[in-house]
């Protein structure tokens, strides 16, 4: 396959005036990605600082309940900044200092990625602005004040739609005005070549050490494994080192808001169609005059109207599915895991784990299901109380 | 078809950017004769996108009040198949790819040739991902009008191979809109695009002032101004003829070296 291409998707659809920066980073990647130095320090960091490996923990009472296959959780939660996202942050934000940048820019949804690009930025000494979605600062107050408290500035944006798309848009403007000093650390595995293949590459250290824990627990693979997809950087990191293994199912849970067949959902796979944004072809939600649509989820960090490239791909050739999951499935399944395991997930990860739920129940109790819990909940708690009725304010 | 070229014969062109369907389709079609009749010596029609990456805040604007008017593609192609008769400059069309791929490239560039449109101008479409495009453009005799930035300088023999139309020299990083200061060097920029092509350049992004346009136009083929034209049509509303037509002209007679300051 051409590089940076996935089938038909992919590509490097962005202006002429962000394309010396495109391509600089595509050398600069080529020439670290397998430097000896640059990958030791990118360990060490990994180990000694976001606490990597992250647990594979046996969720025997969710097992228990379900009645059915073996459910394991890969506890992404666990990481320093509390998601995956600190993988592929401390990779890029170490690239852009070898690069000579001085200063990061990054967009944030649920504010995940914005905490930890400002917490990378912090420790490596660069500096960092964020690029969050006017109704997601609202959503995730506490993690605005996060950043700004590791040293970030972040700029609401109040154009579009107000959310993750629009917080996109307006950090690849803000990089086409200053490639010189600027690296653009994006956030999932999306946007122009060579992010999709670059945050994937940093994310796969899951899919590597599940599949060497799990091993080590139980002598063999997964039967499938599970996590949730917004742009899917989480998800493509868990199932990349399994793409190979034919015997393990592959399943990507999308945001289906409430539902589907309404027009609240960020389900793109399921509603989408092939379109060209934010530097890539890929499957989007959209318009039959090609405007994109407004989405909705529950998970700020699910609420993206499109998918990264390689998903687009991998569903076309039917190697991974897709499937839908509800706010409300999605919030039972928060609070189930909350009270039976003593682990409250992010409202994110909460789509991967009810679908993990519903599978297990359909599988023997010799079958193994292994979910990517990519982040923990504690910013979620005040909007699922409301969500819930309860009138409670961060 | 008015052809590109018959802007920059003998003169210095003056390039207006109007948004189609702001404030509404019938007054864009207005708007565009106003240009025309004030010495605009080609029209850049924006089609509306809802995540126009490169633009500032003055066209993404402008994009939103054209959308919520009701603007799409077909009422766009129907608003430029009313002027026909009346059109005497050459007209292109200034959009994201998305809309022109999800309506399908053989059936846009065909409808461009219905309508006499001869060429486009896709921001997010770079000389790596062009050739999807280029093809059937081609093949419907449209243009396709590639832009050359500050940082472009290794690109450039590059993108200008094979192009069509005019180059697009976008004057400084970042979006559109109107700026206090350009900071690259446009004399030196169109001296080096001047040895690997011999189309016309014009220069676009920032251009607000008709003393402005005038001082660009001694170094290049041609201005294009747009976030300004659009502002004055956000400030005046349905009711932009006058303005429009006064500031068009000013800037004309200052891009053909006739003004007074």
């Amino acid at each position: 396959m051409e590089t940076g291409r996935y089938g038909p998707y992919g590509g490097q659809y962005v202006p002429e005036t962000l394309m010396s920066a495109v391509d600089e980073l595509c050398g600069a990647y080529e020439r670290y990605k397998n430097d000896p130095d640059f990958c030791a320090e990118l360990e060490d960091l990994f180990v000694n600082y976001a606490g990597r490996p992250s647990l594979l923990y046996e969720a025997k009472n969710l097992t228990k309940d379900m009645g059915g296959a073996k459910i394991y959780l890969k506890r992404e939660d666990l990481n320093h900044t509390g998601s995956h996202k600190i993988n592929n942050v401390l990779g890029q934000t170490l690239l852009a200092k070898r690069m000579g940048k001085t200063r990061i820019i990054a967009e944030t949804g649920a504010g995940q990625h914005g905490v930890a690009a400002a917490t990378a930025a912090t420790l490596l000494g660069m500096e960092c602005e964020v690029f969050m979605g006017k109704e997601d600062t609202q959503r995730q107050a506490l993690n605005v004040y996060r950043m700004r408290l590791l040293g970030a500035k972040v700029h609401p944006v109040t154009t579009g739609t107000m959310t993750l798309k629009d917080a996109v848009n307006e950090a690849m403007r803000e990089w086409s005005q200053r490639v010189d000093d600027t690296l653009y650390v994006l956030g999932s595995v999306m946007g122009p070549h060579p992010y999709p293949m670059m945050v994937r590459d940093f994310q796969s250290v899951i899919g590597k050490e599940l599949k060497k824990q799990l091993i080590k627990k139980e002598g063999r693979l997964p039967d499938a494994v599970v996590a949730c997809v917004g742009g899917g950087s989480n998800a493509i990191g868990t199932f990349y080192d399994f793409i190979g293994e034919s015997s393990v199912r592959l399943i990507g849970c999308e945001a289906a808001g409430r539902g589907i067949d309404t027009e609240k959902h960020a389900a793109t796979i399921a509603k989408g169609s092939v379109g060209i944004l934010h530097g890539m072809k890929s499957l989007f939600c959209q318009d039959e005059y090609g405007q994109i649509a407004p989405v909705y989820s529950i998970s700020a960090g699910l609420d993206y109207p499109g998918i990264g490239p390689e998903h687009a791909y991998l569903r076309d050739i039917g190697r991974a599915e897709y499937v839908p999951v509800t706010d409300d499935e999605a919030v039972a399944a928060f609070e189930r895991l909350s009270r039976l395991e003593g682990i409250i997930p992010a409202v994110e990860s909460s789509h991967a784990v009810a679908y993990g739920m519903k599978l297990a129940k359909q599988m023997p109790k010799d079958a193994i299901i292994a979910v990517c819990l990519s982040g923990r909940g504690d910013k979620d708690v005040a909007a699922i109380a409301r969500y819930k009725g309860e009138d409670l304010y961060e | 078809m008015n052809k590109i070229a018959d802007a920059f014969n003998g003169k210095k062109a003056l390039i207006a950017y109007l948004m189609a369907g702001d404030p509404n389709l019938e007054k864009s079609a207005e708007y565009i004769l106003t240009a025309q009749e004030a010495g605009a010596d080609l029209i850049e029609i924006g089609i509306p996108f809802s995540d126009p990456i490169a633009e500032g805040k003055v066209i993404q604007e402008a994009s939103v009040r054209a959308l919520n008017a009701g603007a799409r593609l077909d009422g766009i192609f129907e608003m430029v198949a009313s002027l026909k008769d009346k059109i005497r400059v050459p007209l292109v069309f200034m959009t994201y790819l998305n809309p022109v791929f999800v309506y399908g490239y053989e059936r846009f560039f065909h409808t461009c040739k219905e309508l006499g449109v001869g060429g486009i101008i896709i921001p997010d479409l770079p000389w790596e991902e062009q050739e999807e495009v280029k093809l059937p453009a081609s093949k419907y005799g449209v243009a396709v009008i590639p832009l050359v930035a500050p940082t472009s300088s290794k690109r450039i023999e590059r993108i200008v191979k094979d192009a069509e139309g005019f180059i697009y020299l976008v004057s400084s990083m970042g979006v559109t809109g109107v700026r206090n200061e350009i900071t690259s060097n446009i004399r030196d920029r169109v001296s080096e695009l001047k040895k690997a092509t011999s189309l016309p350049v014009a220069v676009g992004f920032g251009i607000s002032s008709p003393k402005q346009a005038g001082e660009y136009a001694q170094w290049t083929d041609g201005v294009i101004v747009g976030s300004a034209i659009v502002n004055m049509i956000a400030e005046h509303g349905e009711n932009a003829h006058y303005a429009l037509g006064k500031y068009i002209s000013e800037l004309k007679a200052s891009v053909s070296g006739k003004d007074t300051f």
